[in-house]
């Protein structure tokens, strides 16, 4: 096995893994401080002791999420030198901002807010749950900005052999940037809304009907609803963006081989990479690609076919995963809906609550799956058209990068299981316990 | 010009790291010799509790920045010191983890694991910064390429672990130190003891490791041409001796005051030293040097980051000044049945 294998398994292990807290963080930091928010106006308990029980869940994911954001930092210099000393000028920087002006923020309160009950004065302590909230979404920002230039790089100029900036405006305003973040949010909103609803079904099928789930799980609810919504009207943007910047990616997620106008969708479809067409086609949707990738029937959308094979990415795994992700997107809409439909008598359906535990994983599941069409889709290019992903690792022993990848695997499997344990026991557990600790 | 702003800020970067998570790594060292107890060691991980992430983060901003202004540096440290740093990185992943983790399992094996997480990823991760840093300032076999000529082994030369010896002590003092101020009781006399007795080594060490400077590095040669820069390695001694003066004289908060400021001169000796190299090549000095002038980001990205350096370092200042004087009260037992503890 090769550096650039090692290199690629090793990172892949820790931005799949990092991304599997991540997105919680991001939606249940603005719930809970929706929920203190709400405490704070109306005096009412059950608000409170939501905040401190979310809250506890809240932490414990927050903590891993941390300390395995600060792997990806540093691989990007141990594994990835080639690719930091050409990119550095654009890509370091947005890195660099992130540190200085959000994560410094979050990591400082997030403490300020757990030590803080009691401590300060309920508007501070109001405050810094809010100011975590904020400074966690600005973080997602700067990190989505960063692998926007790397999916669709602008702004730059190549000079003494490595990328220059040279309009930073453009590197943060540019549509690819746009979309990539709107629909990583609403993405992340969408699981924490899922973890409320599936924790609260739980207790509302063993306990009955209690205000505090009950509450949990109509604010959850609409919240799911409305991002799931979203998502899915925001997520046919992305093709016609990906038409024009990233067109390999979208021929892979479709397997649409040749370049043709009238280009149609097939709903059940079979690529064959090796022989460059798909095996069988069928359920035929006549001119939907053309329409989804620029608005017009008869637009012509380039195939898989119109560029070598060295360089077209993966098709099978990419459009696997976009089926599998837009699959489960309907069904975010369909669960949510339902949940909402039923939010002010949620124990009547005992259905929806065991289905709603069951999809707890499934947004996490979407989520990866949507970084895999992402990262996938965007090979053999690590920064699309302009560097290859072989000619950006560092030129190190492959025995050492062996080495550390097996003790990031092993590490983070023993981790995530600790931290599964833990979330598990203390969902389980409930507020009235969280409450009977002082805490 | 901007180059130089840059190196200053790099040094400034490190230092406020070192300054900050140094007590956090000497009081998980230190851990299991000034805390008997389940109690004991709950206090222990609760004085670096409401800190220990914001310090963090100046170690991950340093590093940000030397990607952002010195792309060049920044790859070829990372990957020619990839062994160390991904141990490290492992070292800081189990000191961080064990504090959130600890406290959720009564368990005594639970505990006891988190706990030799804390201890061992705050011992490795305070001498691996030592041993890296004192390489650095000898120079590392690195080629044209950027390729390091060794392995691990290369690094644990005499010098690289004085180095790391020294980190180690001083982040012991300074921790021992910190435990004064947060707790009462027997606690703080057994912390103030022990900072008293680590003292002396931590002198004999410092003595050794300028003594051996002066051999093996020629990190004098700055202060020798600008003298006024010799105010560095004086600051570190003059806090040396405060950190003990005071420190007899039971006033916390002036030793520890003290012993930041032998950590943050002990820094910028290092890094004015250094100036403008970044990452001294001992194969090939003159053509494989990085500088913070052959390694540099462009003039436009440089100005960038400058503008937020100056606008969000002075506010990140002010914030976590704030929390520092919020939180800094003596916590005591009962604090930690409250609930919002570790």
């Amino acid at each position: 096995m090769d550096v650039l294998f090692l290199s690629r398994l090793q990172f892949a292990v820790a931005t799949y893994f990092h991304f599997l807290f991540v997105p919680l963080t991001l939606g249940l930091s603005l719930l809970v401080a929706i929920m203190q928010t709400k405490w704070y106006r109306s005096g009412d308990e059950d608000w409170l002791r939501m905040t401190k029980f979310w809250g506890k869940l809240f932490l414990i994911n927050f903590a891993i999420g941390v300390v395995t954001g600060i792997t990806l930092e540093f691989q990007f210099g141990t594994n990835w030198a080639r690719y930091s000393i050409f990119v550095g000028d654009v890509f370091g920087s947005l890195l660099a901002i992130e540190a200085t002006a959000t994560f410094f923020l979050e990591s400082t309160f997030i403490a300020v807010w757990f030590f803080g009950w009691n401590r300060i004065s309920k508007k501070a302590h109001l405050a810094s749950i809010w100011l975590v909230a904020i400074a966690s979404n600005l973080s997602a920002f700067w990190i989505l900005v960063a692998n926007a230039w790397m999916q669709s790089p602008v702004g730059y100029t190549i000079r003494n052999g490595r990328a220059e900036l040279t309009d930073f405006l453009a590197l943060i305003t540019q549509p690819f940037a746009i979309l990539e973040i709107v629909h990583t949010l609403g993405a992340a909103y969408i699981t924490a809304g899922f973890f409320v609803l599936g924790i609260s079904a739980w207790h509302l099928l063993r306990r009955g009907d209690t205000a505090f789930f009950r509450k949990s799980f109509a604010l959850a609810a609409v919240w799911a609803l409305t991002f799931s919504v979203f998502e899915v009207a925001q997520g046919h943007m992305n093709a016609e963006i990906l038409q024009s910047k990233q067109p390999m990616k979208l021929a892979a997620m479709e397997a649409h081989w040749e370049t043709r106008t009238n280009a149609p969708i097939h709903l059940l479809q079979w690529p064959d990479e090796e022989n460059g067409r798909n095996l069988f086609e069928a359920l035929t949707v006549p001119n939907a690609l053309s329409l989804l990738a620029d608005y017009e029937p008869d637009a012509e959308v380039k195939g898989l076919n119109s560029v070598p094979p060295a360089d077209r990415p993966p098709v099978l795994p990419v459009f696997l995963s976009f089926r599998a992700m837009v699959g489960l997107a309907f069904l975010f809409i369909a669960l949510s809906a339902w949940a909402v439909k039923r939010r002010r008598d949620p124990t009547g359906s005992p259905l929806l609550l065991k289905l709603l535990i069951f999809a707890i994983p499934l947004p996490y599941i979407a989520n990866e799956l949507g970084w895999t069409i992402a990262e996938l889709g965007r090979q053999p290019w690590i920064v699309y058209g302009v560097m290859r992903t072989s000619d950006a690792v560092s030129q190190i022993a492959a025995g050492q990068v062996a080495i550390s990848a097996v003790a990031f695997i092993l590490v983070y499997t023993l981790l995530g299981a600790a931290d599964y344990y833990l979330l598990a026991k203390y969902a389980r557990r409930g507020p009235e316990d969280t409450a009977a600790a002082g805490n | 010009m901007l180059e130089t702003i840059w190196f200053v800020l790099w040094g400034v970067l490190w230092t406020g790291y070192f300054v900050l998570d140094g007590f956090d790594l000497g009081l998980g060292t230190l851990m299991p010799f000034v805390a008997r107890n389940d109690e004991e060691r709950r206090l222990v991980f609760n004085a670096q509790g409401p800190f220990w992430d914001g310090n963090e983060v100046w170690l991950l901003t340093a590093g940000g920045a030397t990607f952002a202004a010195f792309p060049k540096t920044y790859a070829v440290m990372f990957s020619a010191l990839y062994a160390p740093l991904m141990l490290l990185l492992f070292a800081l992943i189990f000191r961080g983890i064990s504090l959130e983790m600890r406290s959720k399992e009564t368990a005594a094996w639970w505990r006891k694991s988190w706990d030799c997480c804390m201890t061992v990823g705050s011992f490795v991760a305070a001498l691996l910064l030592g041993v890296a840093f004192a390489n650095i300032f000898r120079g590392l076999p690195l080629d044209k390429d950027g390729v390091l000529h060794g392995n691990l082994l290369t690094l644990l030369n005499p010098y690289g672990l004085l180095g790391g010896a020294l980190f180690v002590l001083l982040f012991a003092v300074h921790g021992s130190l910190w435990l004064t101020i947060k707790v009462g009781g027997e606690l703080r006399e057994r912390g103030a003891r022990m900072a008293a007795r680590l003292w002396p080594v931590l002198l004999a060490v410092a003595v050794a490791f300028l003594g051996m400077t002066a051999a093996v590095t020629d990190l004098y040669a700055n202060i020798l041409r600008w003298p006024l820069l010799a105010l560095f390695p004086l600051l570190a001694v003059a806090g040396l001796v405060g950190s003990r003066l005071f420190l007899a004289r039971r006033d916390w908060w002036k030793a520890w005051g003290c012993s930041a400021l032998t950590i943050a001169g002990a820094a910028a000796f290092g890094v004015a030293g250094l100036f403008p190299r970044l990452l001294p090549s001992s194969l090939d000095p003159a053509g494989a040097t990085l500088t913070a002038f052959n390694s540099a980001s462009s003039p436009l990205t440089l100005s960038i980051m400058l503008g937020v350096a100056l606008v969000f370092v002075p506010i990140v200042l002010a914030y976590q000044f704030w929390v520092y004087r919020n939180f800094s009260f003596e916590i005591s037992a009962e604090d930690l049945e409250k609930g919002n503890a570790y």
